[in-house]
């Protein structure tokens, strides 16, 4: 196990150059480039405030860092320190910024949803998309970089924009048969887009490239609607997570439903292997303590050990009974992700949070859960190989693959937690991130090494 | 029970009279009448019936008795008792005849009340019976009416819930769509404060929007130390109709690309599942056994036709491969004969499954047991065979190697045949060669001597032409040539001489023979490699010997 040496962080702010070379990780107003290999510091820029965002341009040349209070976008590039780029919006405030697939445009989105602004790096000219939908993802590029789709409101009424990313030319423009759009994602093979309604309403409408109508799908009325959604790595398959606790799963073909998979607190089937995090009671050897005590002795006396036990069908899962008279309430399946291979999608059911469920998309069928002892805060895929990468805000990181799971304590001072995790795009290392802190894990091994420390 | 018969016994006078009147008194049925009288009236004792009998005749009214007796008797259709001939006399013989009579008839009657009695009885305990079933029956009636009456007030009750759970489902029906209705009303409600209030916030953006604007803020700007190209390096273009043209083809490509390639995946889905099908259609009609076909003609009527149309159809399908084509018609038919296959294929599983059945239960277990005999005699015979073939296979493999033999044998006999010649004709060689050899040697003494006489008399030449050096300047080859000339003839017809004699075969194998003959003759070797050049060579081969 190959961990980096800690490093500080603020506000969770790391990311991975798109090819790979370096990491960029924020400290208060400072954001550090190192290498990816060796974690030198290899540049240090200064900005003029607290940075909230920073993102990659796509080329790996430039990184934008956004200060939302200010309202201040800087630019740095990687190739010349020397050069620099300050976007300041003024009085119109900043709420969002991102970069477009080309790496030369940044799009603002200013306070109140008031008007989308694209800055371009290339030429003088500034272009203001007007009515922006306030909504979470609102703008959505294709995978290929050439379109973008941009959810827009007017006179009550939502409507989506295409534009051609080339030359920001507004390709369509039609309306939704939404109430209240809630998010739009493009499926990866850039044909077709998903459309979905708020919450209060179960609805997602599937538009073609050129603005047609496929098809719209509602599972049922009334009751709170849908959560969270994911497109398949081929395109294939469209999953639908909802409040009722199932995903549902669209083919591409018919784009009817072609499987509901649900979230039981009971799992009968003997099928199913069910990982359970347990906690290994670690003897300390009062003789052998050295005084004062060493560093990594120490912060192992405090640390639990835990390992997975395989636990026998029929088990019963942890329930968190929500609150039911609040909004955004803690059920349905908020988290969704599929593996890079399409095998496997990852869910997580909020009424039962500690709990991942991993289902074999070849079979259609649930094949593992993963009891945590903690609720999980995040998963991620590794972008290579089917391996899933989960933190539950302890100080453990877990992976599990077919081959197996592992529990893997992160060597830092302390006790803290690690609340998200990041992978580097060739699944060879991955940094993990604490409320102050930045680790990084490096040359992971394929999976079965680790399977044999257990 | 037999026929009641009204008989009247008739009784003595008085107490006849006083049956007469007891009966007549009570008015009761024939049967119970005639019970009673027989029963009041048995058989009195001796003294009692002494009595009894005395009673009625005494010695003063003997005629008169007589002739009461006689009425009476008469009347009942016995003879009389007087005599034919004289009058008021009596006749003993039909007196005694009719007391006989009278006691037959007596005990007759004895008889019949007896069975009478005992009819009686068998009635008596008959009724009781009777009237038991009856009493039971009634019971039971009665009890059944209750458990009716239960039941009928059960099922009301039951009744009665039903109707109270339907009238509580309507309840919760028109709750649920009451509920609805409300949901949708407040929800057409807060859609409506919603449009209205969104209304409201698109004002208020607008007006923030228009100040943001006109304010010009001097702020809001971009400073950027120097622009960077695009990432593909090209300038940046106007926007024209051109490009929106190009844009939208270029949109329309994508989406053309994507339908396509989903086409292709399709197809190739769809070519492989026909594949399948039609394997799936072949392995069908043969497992279908075609016997069955012409027994079950009758049966299943359209099925021979249809099997051939199958047939022909699938002869058609794989001549012209019309699968790989997606038309309908082929579709359906592949599919329609496939369901007809199955069809065909299920229903040949029932009947096996029927038989086996049958099977089972024991009607066709004699054929079972036959035919395990002819299995066991069929293994045997089979056994039998391979055995001898076995056997068979050994002959001619033993045959075969004798073959072998013999043809080893006389081939190995030839090769020792010619084995011999050579060695004969190598034998002979050798002493021709050897007395070649020999003769060659003392030519070469002889040759050797002469040589050096000769290079003596060149010497002694040379010294003496030296002097004489002007006319004789020709290189010592040439002018050495007339005489070793002479000597070379002389050689050479010394040489020819071994010519002639050996049986020369110009060939290698001679040389190589010649080889393995032992070394003291080498010179000889050498001297035959010379021999066998030509002219030219003959003199340097002398030279070569003379400097070897």
């Amino acid at each position: 196990m190959n961990f980096s040496e800690v490093f500080k962080l603020s506000s969770l702010l790391c990311k991975f150059s798109p090819d790979g070379k370096y990491l960029a990780s924020c400290v208060q107003y400072r954001l550090i480039i190192r290498d990816v290999n060796n974690l030198q510091i290899l540049q240090l820029y200064t900005c003029l405030d607290q940075i909230q965002y920073i993102e990659w341009s796509s080329d790996s040349l430039f990184i934008l860092c956004a200060m939302y209070k200010r309202g201040i976008v800087q630019v740095w590039s990687l190739e010349q320190p020397d050069w620099h780029c300050k976007i300041d919006e003024g009085s119109a405030g900043l709420v969002a910024s991102c970069w477009s697939p080309d790496g030369r445009h940044i799009l603002n989105t200013t306070e109140f949803y008031l008007r989308i602004t694209v800055w371009s790096l290339c030429t003088k000219s500034v272009s203001y998309i007007k009515y922006p939908k306030a909504c979470q993802h609102g703008i959505a590029f294709t995978k290929d970089g050439r379109y973008m789709a941009l959810a827009e409101r007017r006179d009550c009424k939502d409507y989506i924009s295409l534009f051609v990313c080339s030359d920001w030319q507004l390709l369509r423009h039609f309306d939704t048969e939404t109430q209240d759009l809630s998010g739009i994602e493009w499926a990866p093979n850039g044909c077709v887009l998903a459309v979905w309604d708020t919450c209060l309403e179960y609805k997602i409408l599937l538009y073609s490239l050129d603005g047609r109508l496929l098809s719209t799908y509602s599972a049922y009325e009334w009751s709170l609607g849908i959560k969270s959604v994911a497109w398949s790595p081929s395109s294939q398959f469209l999953a639908i997570g909802s409040y009722d606790e199932k995903v549902r799963i669209l083919n591409h073909v018919t784009w009817k439903k072609i499987t509901e998979f649900e979230h039981p607190v009971t799992i009968a089937n003997p099928k199913i292997i069910v990982y359970k995090e347990m906690e290994k009671s670690t003897r300390v050897e009062t003789e052998s303590l050295a005084f004062p005590p060493a560093r990594a002795q120490a912060s192992s006396l405090f640390s639990t050990q835990s390992k997975y036990d395989i636990s026998q069908v029929p088990v019963t899962l942890q329930y968190v009974k929500p609150v039911t008279d609040r909004a955004n309430p803690r059920i349905g399946i908020g988290m969704l992700a599929f593996s890079p291979d399409n095998c496997f999608l990852a869910t997580k059911n909020d009424n039962i949070p500690n709990a991942i469920w991993i289902w074999d998309v070849q079979k259609l069928k649930l094949f593992v859960v993963l009891e945590q002892l903690y609720a999980v805060q995040l998963f991620q895929w590794d972008p290579r190989q089917p391996r899933l990468a989960i933190c539950t805000g302890n100080s453990k990181v877990y992976l599990w693959s077919p081959a197996g799971c592992v529990s893997v304590q992160v060597p830092m001072e302390g006790d803290f937690q690690v609340l998200s995790l990041c992978w580097h795009s060739s699944g060879d290392s991955m940094a993990l991130l604490t409320s102050g802190f930045l680790e990084v894990w490096k040359s992971l091994q394929p999976h079965f090494h680790y399977m044999n420390m257990i | 029970m037999g026929d009641w018969k009204t008989i009247t016994v008739p009784a003595l006078s008085s107490a006849s009279k006083i049956a007469y009147q007891n009966t007549s008194e009570k008015k009761m049925s024939p049967s119970s009448l005639n019970m009673q009288q027989v029963l009041c009236s048995p058989l009195p004792s001796y003294k009692s019936m002494h009595s009894f009998f005395s009673a009625f005749c005494t010695e003063e009214n003997v005629e008169q008795s007589i002739s009461y007796l006689n009425r009476e008797l008469t009347t009942l259709g016995f003879p009389s008792l007087y005599s034919e001939c004289k009058d008021k006399e009596l006749n003993v013989v039909s007196v005694l005849n009719c007391m006989n009579e009278l006691l037959v008839l007596q005990r007759k009657n004895l008889r019949a009340q007896e069975e009478v009695e005992i009819q009686h009885l068998k009635l008596g305990s008959d009724m009781d019976h009777l009237q038991n079933c009856y009493a039971k029956v009634k019971e039971q009636l009665e009890a059944s009416r209750r458990e009716i009456v239960g039941l009928q007030e059960r099922d009301r009750q039951q009744q009665c819930k039903n109707r109270n759970l339907h009238q509580l489902l309507k309840n919760e029906k028109d709750e649920v769509q009451k509920l609805q209705n409300i949901i949708a009303s407040r929800a057409t409600q807060y859609n409506h404060d919603m449009k209205r209030k969104e209304r409201e916030y698109n004002k208020l953006k607008e007006r923030l929007h228009q100040l943001v604007m006109n304010k010009k803020d001097k702020k809001i700007a971009m400073d950027v130390l120097n622009y960077v190209g695009r990432v593909d390096g090209k300038r940046g273009a106007w926007k024209t109709g051109k490009t929106e043209a190009r844009n939208e083809e270029e949109m329309y490509k994508v989406l053309l690309g994507g339908y396509e390639q989903r086409q292709k995946q399709l197809l190739v889905e769809n070519a492989e599942l026909k594949k399948v099908l039609q394997q799936m259609k072949k392995e069908m009609i043969s497992l279908l056994p075609p016997q069955k076909q012409k027994p079950k003609e009758r049966a299943e009527d359209g099925i021979g036709p249809v099997l051939s149309d199958m047939e022909e159809d699938a002869v058609e399908l794989n001549k012209e491969n019309m699968w790989e084509l997606s038309c309908e018609t082929v579709r359906e038919q592949l599919t329609n004969s496939i369901r007809k296959q199955w069809r065909m294929l299920k229903n040949h599983v029932e009947k096996l499954d029927n038989q086996v059945s049958r099977a089972h239960s024991g009607a066709l277990n004699g054929s079972d047991v036959i035919s395990r005999e002819d299995h066991e005699l069929e293994t045997e015979k089979l056994e039998l065979e391979i055995q001898q073939c076995k056997e068979m296979i050994k002959t001619q493999q033993q045959l075969l190697q004798d073959c072998y033999l013999l043809e080893e044998r006389e081939r190995l006999q030839e090769e020792w045949k010619l084995f011999r010649e050579q060695k004969k004709n190598f034998e002979r060689e050798r002493r021709s060669f050897t007395e070649a050899a020999i003769r060659l040697g003392l030519e070469r003494k002889a040759f050797e001597e002469d040589r050096g006489a000769w290079l003596k008399q060149q010497f002694l030449s040379m010294t003496s032409d030296h002097k004489n050096s002007e006319h004789v300047k020709t290189p010592s080859a040439y002018s050495g040539s007339s005489d070793p000339d002479n000597q070379l003839m002389n050689f050479r017809s010394r040489q020819k001489k071994p010519h002639c004699l050996p049986s020369v075969h110009p060939s290698e194998d001679l040389c190589q023979t010649i080889q393995h003959i032992p070394p003291n003759s080498n010179s000889s070797v050498v001297l035959n490699k010379t021999t066998e050049d030509s002219k030219p060579k003959q003199w340097k081969g002398l030279n070569k010997a003379e400097t070897e």
